[in-house]
């Protein structure tokens, strides 16, 4: 077997002490700047390009592997010990990470994402190896229309993180969407609702807005609680390592979670949030105890780690095949294969096997080393949660400013992030979920753009979007995740498990 | 602000690997402002002249700060406004501004800094895929004529070089540009993977972006946007060979501040025309792809007039300015 053979001669490259050194400069530096919000992994290897140009192609390459996996690891510590997503493909990982870290599971919550990650990555890495080919030929068949289905489905399943009222959940599902249509058209060219802000013309970025609904928001609660507040945040509750049920609870949504995030992350247009948004929808369908969902499910965690993972592998595909870099921090890495002279494409993996099976070893090493670096540092971790209150969301409002201004020093963006951060106070305070309002900022942008798209394509005729098969099957699990819960009432005569719990 | 973040942040944890200054540099420290986002091309461009600069010793330190947003326009706006005087900060921008300064509005413009040099370019060619009827310019041509509507463009975001480039070729065939069907992209790679994928008639993109593709079978390039033909494509044919009087390049300049003085001009534009003669700089061109289209001098400042005045035409033909 050619590919077994090509790995093992990659491990070989990847397990040099050299090599290993570099994997595990890479993989801190990715932690630590995945842990800041607003600072990524696409920054840092930018930042790192000029000063690996001496190096030799397959450590650099190594270390830029570390910064991007430890940079996916770093956002979910964030989101759950603090409530800061880093990276907007750890948003959903928030939701439940940091009501389970609150709860004094935090442990469990960190350890399940770690392990779920690892797992994610190491499949999504194994199907990088073998299925490559085959995957980006599925991946590009995926038009406009196919595109705006699967937006549709995505639309549809995340009434799953609306919490109790669908009503309050559509409401900030519409703030998202009103603020995504802030910015110029990406197909006309015209500004819209920028205010003659030149700032604005940009839009409004999706993890200055998670960051202060989700950290500066709650910061506000707290204060504004003041000693009315009665939650008492409990560092470690039980045990910090998982327990035998955690396991049994985590692992079939890691599994899950891997196989939504690997293909819809080899999607051109496929991105790392859209599965972490399924995958949460379809853990809170398919868990026995739904009505854990939004106070700490493990499932919640579990699933949308591994997705946003497994996703984060699947974007080498097209990077690798192809040359398609398709996201900031693949493109990056396409500018670092150039400097040595590389041209990822379609014969990178015939001109330069011994790089390619290289990079994807050492992403096997880099995820292996996050796991061994980060389980022991699961207990020092949650110790982060005894710091005592004031000091503790003190130093989030600190930590969240300054991630936000590292990204895009500008005024602008700072008073955005406070607005937002009011918006977030006012929404809890009235009991409106939060979550819905960054999934609309998130997903609507992406579906105008996907629809108007096929619409220019068949030169305006509706028809169009239901015409291939695959924007059809995706219609059709919209439908079934709407009116699922419907037909099984029907049939059954009771109420179905969930999505029914309109108060 | 950015310093202080950047440097605590990132850059301290990579101090100990920095290329340590020479002694010998003329001009000490410099800031270079690529406004973009890391990744993109005047980020490439900024840290290449970076690279270039400190590997022949130069200039001892040089500084990349990204501040993106709106085609450049928020960092060209930053730049004059903050940096009036300043010798020791320059800005990277390109054919894109051009655009971007007109449609957006931009309340500062590219009269408002003092242009040092024009750096590289990168040609425009129109692909299509495979297994397409269309074979040639000819063919595009016609199908064009036929109806314009039914030839969908895949290209980069509405008002970019992409996009003018398909507006220069409509009007230079004799078709209203304003019926061009132009479906925009935000990045090259999905853009590429709906050509790949058969979903849009065309594509335009550098071509650079279809190279590695036309020689893996899997595009095939019509024409490029150049004067003559390109050592890299020397079997594609120019729009111009095909009788369309279309020559455009995506340039990529480096500017320095408003209200520096003459002196400090020349000793910039020194330093600059000696990094475009070094190896460095010539083997990080060959790395990336880039032409060395040089130019500075009353000769570029000649060529942007030209530049600024044609984008404003073509920008209303589309339709996309007043």
């Amino acid at each position: 077997m050619d590919t077994f053979a090509a790995l093992s001669q990659g491990l070989t490259v990847a397990l040099q002490p050299i090599n290993l050194l570099f994997a595990f400069v890479g993989v801190m530096l990715g932690t630590a700047v995945g842990v800041l919000p607003g600072i990524g992994p696409a920054l840092t290897v930018a930042l790192l390009l000029p000063i690996t140009f001496k190096l030799d192609p397959a450590g650099s390459l190594i270390m830029f592997a570390g910064i991007y996996y430890g940079g996916m690891y770093g956002g979910s510590t964030a989101s759950i010990l603090l409530n800061t997503p880093g990276e907007s493909s750890s948003i959903v990982t928030a939701l439940e990470g940091n009501k389970m870290a609150r709860a004094g599971r935090g442990g469990p919550a960190l350890a399940t994402a770690a392990i779920g990650s690892f797992v994610a990555g190491t499949i999504a890495t194994i199907g990088l190896a073998l299925v490559a080919p085959t995957v980006v030929d599925i991946a590009i068949s995926f038009g406009p229309e196919d595109y705006f289905a699967l937006m549709v489905l995505a639309f549809t399943t995340v009434s799953a993180a609306f919490g109790s009222s669908v009503t309050r959940g559509l409401t900030s599902l519409f703030l998202g969407l009103a603020l995504g249509l802030i910015g110029i058209d990406l197909q006309s060219g015209q500004a819209r609702l920028s205010f003659s802000i030149p700032d604005l013309l940009d839009g409004v970025e999706v993890t200055t807005l998670a960051v202060a609904l989700f950290a500066i928001g709650e910061t506000l609660s707290v204060a504004a609680a003041g000693a009315r507040a009665d939650e008492i945040i409990e560092p470690v509750k039980g045990s910090v390592f998982m327990t035998r049920e955690d396991w049994k609870r985590s692992w079939k949504p890691w599994i899950r979670g891997t196989f939504l995030g690997f293909p819809i992350g080899a999607m051109p247009a496929g991105g790392a949030e859209i599965p972490t948004f399924l995958s949460y929808a379809l853990e809170k369908r398919l868990c026995k105890k739904p009505d854990e969902f939004g106070n700490g499910a493990i499932e919640g965690v579990a699933g949308p780690e591994a997705a946003n993972n497994a996703a984060a592998a699947g974007v080498l595909v097209p990077l690798l095949t192809l040359g398609l870099p398709t996201s900031a921090t693949a493109a990056i890495m396409l500018a670092g294969f150039q400097q040595y002279g590389l041209n990822p494409g379609p014969l990178l993996f015939v001109t330069n096997p011994d790089l390619v099976w290289g990079l994807i070893a050492s992403l096997f090493i880099a995820n292996g080393m996050l796991l061994i670096l980060n389980l022991p540092l699961v207990g020092l971790w949650v110790r982060l949660l005894a710091i005592p209150r004031p000091w503790l969301y003190g130093g989030i409002l600190v930590f969240a400013t300054l991630g936000t201004l590292g990204a895009n020093p500008s005024l602008v963006e700072l008073g955005m992030l406070l607005i937002f951060g009011l918006l977030g106070y006012v929404l809890r305070r009235y009991d409106y979920p939060i979550a819905p309002v960054v999934v609309g900022l998130i997903l609507g942008p992406l579906s105008e753009q996907q629809l108007r798209r096929a619409l220019a394509i068949s030169v305006g005729d509706p028809l169009a979007l239901f015409q291939s098969p695959i924007a059809l099957t995706l219609y059709a699990l919209s439908a079934l995740a709407l009116f699922g819960p419907l037909l099984f009432f029907l049939l059954t005569g009771r109420k179905a498990p969930v999505g029914a719990d309109e108060d | 602000m950015t310093q202080i973040l950047r440097g605590a942040l990132v850059a301290a944890a990579l101090a100990a690997f920095a290329p340590m200054g020479a002694a010998h540099a003329e001009i000490k420290d410099l800031k270079i402002i690529a406004p973009a986002a890391p990744g993109g091309g005047w980020d490439q461009t900024a840290r290449s002249i970076q690279q270039a600069l400190q590997s022949d010793k130069l200039v001892s330190n040089v500084q990349v700060v990204n501040v993106p947003g709106a085609g450049g326009t928020i960092g060209l706006a930053q730049f004059v406004n903050a940096n009036k005087g300043d010798p020791n900060t320059l800005i990277v921008g390109g054919y894109v501004m051009v655009g971007a300064i007109i449609t957006n509005k931009s309340p500062v413009n590219l009269s408002q800094v003092t242009p040092i040099a024009r750096l590289t370019g990168e040609y425009e060619a129109i692909a299509v895929p495979a297994n397409s009827p269309i074979k040639s310019l000819a063919d595009l041509v016609a199908a064009l004529k036929a109806d314009p509507q039914k030839v969908s463009w895949a290209g980069g975001s509405a008002g970019g070089t992409d996009h003018i480039t398909a507006g220069l070729f409509a009007k230079g065939v004799g078709v209203d540009p304003t019926k061009v069907n132009y479906i925009a992209f935000s990045g090259g790679g999905e853009s590429l993977a709906s050509l790949l994928g058969g979903k849009v008639t065309a594509g335009i993109a550098s071509l650079s972006e279809y190279d590695s593709q036309a020689k893996a079978g899997k595009l095939r390039i019509l024409g490029v946007s150049s004067a003559q033909r390109l050592p890299e494509a020397p079997d594609v044919p120019t729009f111009k060979e095909a009788g369309i009087d279309v020559e455009i390049q995506n340039w990529r300049m480096i500017a320095a501040a408003p209200g520096i003085t003459p002196e400090q001009k020349k000793e910039i534009s020194e330093t600059i025309e000696k990094m475009v003669k070094s190896k460095a700089w010539t083997e990080l061109l060959a790395q990336k792809g880039w032409a060395n289209t040089y130019l500075s001098g009353s000769a570029f400042d000649a060529q942007l007039a030209k530049d600024i005045s044609a984008t404003q035409t073509i920008l209303k033909d589309i339709g996309l300015a007043q």
